[in-house]
């Protein structure tokens, strides 16, 4: 996983609420199971025309905000279906970080697991970062900065922070901070998991 | 403590949790389908990258696999996932695969509860965000991301914020016609899409334990449509009868056994009751499950298919409750009907369900989420209009983006595809 520390660049404003990962991804390319390639389906059914060219309404085809790490999105993102691709999908069209008032919850999980950080700010924060010209989202600091915005802080788990910032997945800081006690604890294998109460038959 | 706090102490060896807690539970219990398992295998390979081992699972014999999303295969990618999970089973020795064709298999959720493959008490994860449905069983179930599932096959444990609990409470039984998925319509337009995000959700009262285990489901399957962690109902006699007819009198034992339930003083953050006499037959408008109000005040919209599916729609219960009211009627609209598990096909092949179906002119399916996730079997055309006994609506959830989808009752649904239109199947006679 890539480390992540701030991200910059102008917020592009996606303003609907309860937007659910079938809008980010859509259900027939979950067939596919490559992480890498889903950039380009990334709210597909709002990006592209019928005849597939880019309907120019929507935000993220506005030259304005291309190539921009940061989307600014509405209440209850990333509701539904518990697709992981949806986190892809964004980390691989360039996003490495999504500011929201609400998050479902296992999408803010899952984004933590491949490099996007989710940032909660309050609807009068979203509000006021739509019209900043740009924002920066600082992961070290904790804090957003939107000139002529004052800046303000926001929260992470520490854990997830520490994560982010070295580019470990939960597994590679589980492993570095208690790969000795594992080892150990492996090489006098005790059984795995917790005793049965019941199993299923095979 | 109250059921679902009780049940996460005692995965976690702690003798007491408190919403907020994070703690690390044992898993009993783990499943994969065909959109997670290719998902998880992927993570397997990421993790190999790293070189971490993933030769093996924690216990294959607590880890199950479903084939429900994209069965019958409609193209190549989908027949080559099929292939891909049926590799993984085979290589890490799983201990139940329900494999499309041959014999048993359904949509995850249906076989969680069908086969007994989740016991009360116990904690289970799924790769899928309708993992909550089991917990009428009595069970913490809840729905993970693919690495986190991936996390879980391989150490048997995960974290968990214990979540703070609202108590839904129905009192008296609900008038004729109207079914569970009718009171969680209400519940979810009362508390919105987000109205339990991070909580639990527990179900009680003579209203709840009143209704069949199969009705119950529908209850906490559609916690996940409130944005819920979980959804529980403490299990009572019904339940073990049920899992006892399943898996047999031992099981029955063993789930009474290791049943969990709240304390007396147990506290909840927030407590609705509702009067079931006050119940009746609702709608969720599209493009929200929130979107709810009366079926009545829908009765303008013209539909052009009715479709009774899915983990939330298709129990045998459901397609009772559907059969009764399309019996001697003949449908107006396209109107597909699809058990969401082979026994329960079975069953409704052996007491006359489906050639009630097929009489009233509907087509019956195999079993498959489907067209509920838009994936295939009956999918949705621009501006096409649904009624549904599924669980979502949001736009492009079953077809085409700008295919409008009302999710209602198997009664209203079935209602509804007589007429052709919203109906309230009290308005039938």
């Amino acid at each position: 996983m890539r480390p992540f520390r701030r991200a910059s660049g102008p917020a592009v404003p996606l303003v609907r609420a309860d937007v659910d990962t079938d809008q980010i991804i859509p259900k027939q390319f979950l067939k596919l199971v490559q992480r890498s390639g889903f950039g380009r389906y990334l709210f597909y059914n709002w990006r592209y025309l019928p005849d597939g060219s880019p309907d120019p309404e929507f935000v993220l085809n506005d030259p304005a905000y291309a190539g921009s790490p940061i989307l600014l999105a509405g209440e209850n993102f990333g509701c539904g279906s518990s697709r992981e691709h949806a986190v892809w999908a964004l980390r691989d069209h360039g996003f490495t970080a999504v500011a929201a008032p609400s998050f479902a919850d296992i999408f803010y999980s899952n984004c933590f697991k491949n490099g996007v950080l989710p940032v909660r700010v309050t609807k009068g924060q979203a509000a006021a970062l739509r019209a900043a010209p740009r924002t920066e989202i600082d992961l070290g600091e904790l804090t957003v900065s939107a000139p002529p915005l004052p800046p303000f802080r926001f929260a992470v788990d520490p854990h997830r922070r520490r994560a982010l910032l070295e580019g470990l997945d939960e597994v590679a800081l589980t492993l570095e901070e208690h790969g000795a006690a594992i080892s150990e604890f492996e090489s006098r294998a005790p059984p795995r998991g917790r005793p049965p109460s019941s199993r299923l038959s095979s | 403590m109250n059921v679902t706090e009780r049940i996460l102490a005692r995965a976690s060896g702690r003798k007491r949790v408190e919403p907020g807690d994070v703690v690390v539970a044992g898993v009993d219990k783990a499943m994969v389908h065909d959109v997670s398992g290719p998902g998880v295998i992927k993570v397997f390979e990421r993790l190999r990258e790293q070189g971490i081992d993933t030769g093996r699972l924690w216990d294959p014999s607590r880890v199950w696999i479903a084939e429900d999303h994209f069965v019958p295969s409609a193209e190549k990618a989908s027949a080559e996932n099929i292939v891909k999970l049926q590799d993984f089973a085979e290589k890490y020795g799983v201990g139940r695969h329900f494999k499309y064709g041959m014999g048993q298999y359904g949509i995850c959720h249906t076989l969680s509860h069908e086969e007994a493959m989740v016991m009360p008490g116990e904690v289970y994860v799924g790769g899928d965000s309708h993992t909550n449905t089991t917990g009428a069983l009595g069970a913490f179930a809840c729905g993970l991301g693919h690495t986190d599932v991936a996390y879980v096959l391989l150490h048997g444990r995960i974290w968990f914020k214990v979540p703070p609990t609202a108590l839904f409470v129905l009192r008296g039984a609900p008038p004729a016609h109207v079914m569970a998925k009718d009171l969680i319509l209400r519940i979810l337009g009362d508390i919105g899409t987000d109205g339990a995000a991070y909580g639990a959700m527990q179900f009680a009262g003579d209203g709840v334990y009143g209704m069949p285990v199969e009705e119950r489901l529908t209850l906490t399957n559609m916690t996940t449509e409130a944005g819920a962690k979980n959804g529980i109902i403490e299990p009572d006699r019904r339940v073990f009868d049920y899992i006892g007819e399943r898996a047999g009198a031992g099981a029955a034992r063993a789930a009474e056994a290791g049943a969990a339930y709240g304390d007396g003083d147990a506290s909840y953050e927030s407590t609705r009751e509702y009067d079931a006499a006050e119940l009746e037959p609702m709608v969720a408008s599209p493009f929200s499950p929130d979107n709810v109000g009366p079926a009545r005040d829908s009765s303008s919209v013209e539909l052009d298919k009715a479709y009774i599916g899915s983990c939330t729609g298709a129990k045998m219960h459901d397609l009772e409750a559907a059969a009764r009211v399309l019996k001697g009627r003949t449908v107006k609209v396209r109107t597909e009907v699809l058990p969401a598990a082979m026994s329960i096909y079975r069953r409704a092949v052996e007491s006359g369900l489906v050639g009630i179906f097929a009489a009233a002119g509907a087509v019956v399916g195999p079993p498959t989420c489907g067209a509920c996730c838009g994936a295939h079997m009956g999918v949705l055309a621009k501006g096409e209009v649904c009624v549904s006994t599924t669980n979502r609506n949001f736009p492009g959830r079953m077809g085409h983006p700008e295919s409008r989808t009302y999710l209602a009752s198997p009664q209203v649904a079935a209602a509804s595809a007589v007429t052709g239109r919203i109906t309230d199947p009290r308005d039938l006679d």
